[in-house]
């Protein structure tokens, strides 16, 4: 085992440089260290103005994603000894304007993410006196594994959809439509419809499948994404054929 | 309700995508392969022809062909469009692709018509 091992931190400290660089840091080598560790320690020890998200480090909040030789990864849950023997490189994610260091302006995965309607939609909210939505363990499974998305946007970084076509919504976006739409309690299904039934929703993606691997959760945005291709042209096909039960 | 295009042309794409994923490596195995070599019995030249001379036949068939022409023309379509990045020829690209994976169909639709 090495006694320290070398980052390779991408700096951008906008008042000073007109371009991103890059600073090398040595690290003590610990073998249970992630590297959002070494990075908290060379904010603690080497250079306290290194800027970068992280809350959880659990892999739970979703903060700490960014690109690490290259990949993107939940830099919490990236151990230092995968990485042997460096230099690793570490960098903001990719397809995000940097702000600071390692700080991307996410503002467009946001402003995306609230035009899916993240939440359930319901025409008419029953009256509390008559108790709480039921669902079976069956209708929890048909959406469960889309509702593990922690928002970390690795998987915006990994599609090459998304850096070609920035206006694309992207597989967060569309895998947690899906998880409201297989919700049996939700009733929001037509209005996801009409936003991801565009050309910058589910139409741009080609199915590179980049979004799956990358995914840290399982969710599988890939798959969700073909499964609302399969739903929108059903929906297409409907509205042709039966022109006379249109909205 | 707007009338995209895109639900039909994927449509066609992904049912051209299955039909050459399955059948094909099976149509293939069995006429190119299996016949010529003579692992199965009954794959005469006359028996072969008289299936194809059947108008059920014919209707599958195709259907199969024009299907694998369109998964064709989607494919190359977003390979020249994002692959190469021409969005500048986006239109031009459409138009050459399924134009010529229409073009194909009437042929074989021709084909398949004066074959009885």
């Amino acid at each position: 085992m090495p006694e320290t091992i070398t980052l390779e931190v991408q700096r951008y400290r906008p008042e000073d440089e007109a371009e991103p660089v890059f600073e090398r840091f040595d690290v003590p080598f610990r073998a249970d260290w992630m590297v959002l560790d070494a990075l908290n320690y060379i904010k603690d020890n080497l250079d306290g103005t290194l800027s970068y998200r992280w809350a959880c480090r659990m892999g739970v909040c979703g903060s700490c994603g960014m690109m690490v030789n290259g990949q993107p990864l939940l830099t919490c849950a990236t151990y230092l000894e995968r990485l042997l023997p460096g230099p690793i490189r570490v960098e903001p994610l990719k397809g995000f304007p940097v702000i600071r260091d390692l700080v991307g302006d996410i503002t467009d995965f946001l402003e995306k993410l609230s035009r899916v309607k993240p939440w359930i939609v319901r025409e008419e909210e029953k009256p509390l006196a008559e108790g709480e939505y039921l669902q079976t363990p069956e209708q929890l499974a048909d959406y469960e594994q889309y509702s593990m998305c922690i928002n970390c946007m690795l998987c915006y970084a990994a599609c090459p959809i998304y850096e070609l076509e920035p206006d694309f919504i992207g597989p967060a976006a569309i895998a947690i439509a899906q998880r409201y739409n297989l919700d049996s309690r939700d009733e929001g299904v037509q209005e996801r419809l009409d936003v991801l039934s565009q050309h910058d929703g589910i139409w741009a993606c080609t199915f590179v499948g980049e979004c799956s691997v990358v995914c840290p959760k399982n969710v599988d945005p890939a798959g969700a994404i073909q499964r609302y291709k399969v739903a929108a042209t059903a929906d297409w096909f409907k509205s042709v054929l039966t022109p006379w039960a249109n909205r | 309700m707007r009338r995209s295009r895109e639900p039909f042309l994927w449509a066609l794409f992904s049912g051209g995508g299955m039909a050459s994923a399955l059948l094909l490596p099976a149509i293939a195995f069995l006429l190119w392969i299996a016949v010529p070599l003579g692992w199965v019995e009954g794959g005469s030249y006359e028996t072969l022809f008289a299936l194809v001379r059947h108008p059920l036949v014919r209707l599958v068939l195709f259907a199969l062909i024009s299907l694998f022409l369109f998964h064709w023309a989607h494919r190359l379509r977003y390979t020249l469009y994002d692959g190469l990045q021409l969005y500048h020829l986006n239109q031009l690209i459409a138009v050459v692709t399924y134009g010529i994976a229409s073009f194909m169909t009437v042929v074989a639709a021709y084909i398949l018509w004066v074959f009885a």
